[in-house]
């Protein structure tokens, strides 16, 4: 797409010649030509809404029925009803969560190390390799709902199947970055480290770890956050933490009880995030108490200040 | 001749951290350990479970073989469709309304504080709902069906795509903008030819990688009541037809696979015409 200026370019006499000779009659003036595959794209893509719509059966009557329900259902569900027992429920769904999220964690960072070496190419053998990232790749194609089903039915109902199941969804994701990550570092360290007569572990350890630690910390603290959404969800198969709880009410309507879980959940999430960006501070930027602290508050200042102009 | 004493700081030990770093690292190794020991110790489990999981883990593989591959073409190919349908269309949904929320999010085009608070305000509203949430939500509202999965994977996609998004935005070179401005371009030409050129790779990069995140999501939609092969999975778990489960589960690894093929080979096309743009 390469436009040039023609060499011989007569003077506009006067302004109204200029815009009769409009430059977009002459194709070499027209510095953005109309983009026919792109429009025909944008006309496919509205073809295909219009016939998945027409599939999947919608139309503006369920909607309008649906509007009238909608304000029903908001009625039911203000105001959010954390009294007494309902309380209690919350508090223990959401503690089973927080653990089910933390043990997951945990259990996923030790596994995912030495997966993740195995499946980066350029450490290890093509035998070793191939195995683990076929084992990623399987780990990562399945939602952990499903994977949750499937381990709610091997080792029965509760936090045990929830626990497997995160582990699983986070040894795929971690393993797959820090195999990633892995491939991506500098050679000549472990050239030099393995010149000096050190043992494979000793490579790893003062050549390839120091190079990927940080990022591997980034990715499980992503991955600690996601665990954490992730718990509150698993309860809807049965395999423990606050989904089951919110499944029931939603099933027996007590949309108030709905809100007040929702809510909790969502501040457990916020909370959650903080905690997760604050560990990236730490060992990512290597960020201390106090210059985590200023940028934060920094940052609200500048808020406060933008909503007050 | 002491050389050591001649070497500028010989004496002195290095570290690569200062001890104030060093001491909130130990902390955070700290509050993770206890937190995990903590988490150990208070949760129930019942240990016979644990011990029978070997005998249950193979009668599930036993009762999976042989697979009921007549179920494919009764029930699972329509469902099939109708996910892939629900997983585009909400994608799609969610662009739509993505792009005015990403606009607003981002501080260089709209110079409005306020705005841009609320704008992200509602997008980490819609990502901190998690999608099945969403769908129970829809269910509760338009009744259970294709409809109600296709809005809680827009609702749950906007969040991710708007964000993104306007941090695209944010990062726009104000050049060509400077310029079309200086030229006497209106806004809107402002937009198209100076901002969406430099935003359009990104834009469809984040489309295609939250769609290949839908079709996953979509697939368990189902279990909730929310139309596609999660409906199908459900409904032969409950008549506890492992054979048929197993044909549900390997067609959504083999759709997974070739949307995870698709989807890189289209982004590397479109980074690479990014490169050469």
């Amino acid at each position: 797409m390469t436009w040039q200026v023609p060499a011989a370019r007569e003077p506009a006499a006067s302004p109204r010649h200029a815009a009769m000779t409009s430059p977009t009659a002459d194709p070499r003036l027209n510095p953005f030509p109309a983009n026919w595959p792109a429009r025909s794209g944008w006309m496919l893509l509205a073809v295909y809404t219009a016939w998945a719509a027409a599939q999947l059966d919608f139309s503006w009557m369920r909607v309008v029925s649906g509007l009238d329900n909608l304000e029903r259902f908001l009625a039911r569900m203000f105001p959010p009803n954390f009294t007494g027992d309902k309380w209690d429920l919350i508090v223990k769904g959401l503690t089973e969560s927080l653990e089910i999220a933390v043990i997951a964690s945990a259990l996923a960072i030790v596994i995912s190390l030495p997966v993740g070496l195995m499946a980066a190419r350029n450490l290890s053998p093509v035998w070793l390799s191939w195995p683990a990232r076929m084992l990623v790749a399987l780990f990562r194609s399945f939602h952990s709902v499903i994977v949750a089903i499937i381990f709610v039915k091997a080792l029965g109902f509760g936090a045990i199947a929830g626990i497997a199941a995160l582990v699983v969804a986070s040894v795929g994701f971690i393993a797959k970055l820090f195999a990633e990550a892995i491939e991506e570092i500098s050679l000549k360290q472990v050239e030099a480290v393995r010149a000096s007569g050190a043992s494979f572990a000793n490579v790893l350890t003062y050549g390839v770890l120091p190079q990927v630690f940080g990022r591997f910390l980034g990715f499980c603290s992503y991955q600690l956050d996601s665990n954490l959404r992730n718990s509150t969800m698993v309860g809807i198969v049965g395999a423990g933490g606050i989904g089951g709880t919110l499944f029931s009410a939603f099933q027996s309507f007590d949309y108030d009880f709905v809100l007040a879980i929702l809510l909790c959940i969502i501040a457990l999430i916020f909370a959650g995030e903080i905690v997760s960006g604050f560990l990236r501070a730490v060992f990512l930027d290597n960020s201390t108490l106090s210059a985590w602290w200023a940028r934060r508050r920094s940052a609200a200042t500048a808020v406060v200040r933008g909503a007050e102009e | 001749m002491n050389h050591a004493a001649d070497i500028p700081g010989a004496g002195r030990e290095w570290h690569r951290f200062t001890p104030e770093q060093r001491n909130i690292r130990f902390a955070c190794y700290l509050v993770g350990v206890a937190a995990l020991v903590m988490s150990l110790r208070h949760l129930e489990f019942a240990p016979e479970f644990l011990a029978d999981a070997p005998a249950q883990v193979q009668d599930f593989f036993a009762r999976m073989w042989p697979l009921d591959t007549a179920f494919y073409g009764k029930s699972v190919h329509a469902a099939l469709i109708e996910t892939l349908n629900i997983a585009t269309l909400g994608t799609l949904l969610a662009l739509a309304m993505a792009f005015p929320l990403g606009v607003l999010a981002a501080g260089n085009l709209v110079p409005i504080a306020p705005v841009n608070l609320l704008a992200r305000l509602v997008l980490v509203a819609s990502r901190s709902v998690n999608s099945l949430v969403w769908a129970l939500l829809f269910i509760a509202v338009f009744g259970p069906g294709a409809l109600a999965g296709t809005l809680a994977i827009a609702f749950r996609s906007i969040g991710f795509v708007g964000k993104l998004f306007g941090e695209a935005l944010e990062e726009c070179r104000p050049g060509p903008v400077d310029a079309l401005t200086a030229v006497g371009a209106p806004g809107a030409s402002v937009f198209i030819k100076g901002v969406w050129p430099q935003v359009k790779p990104a834009f469809w990069s984040i489309a295609l990688f939250r769609w290949d995140i839908n079709v996953r999501e979509s697939a368990v939609l189902g279990l909730v009541g929310a139309g596609g092969i999660g409906m199908a999975m459900d409904s032969a778990m409950n008549l506890f037809r492992w054979d048929q489960v197993a044909v549900v589960l390997l067609t959504i690894f083999a759709v997974v696979v070739v949307v995870e093929v698709l989807v890189t080979t289209a982004q590397s096309r479109i980074t690479c015409g990014a490169h050469t743009f």
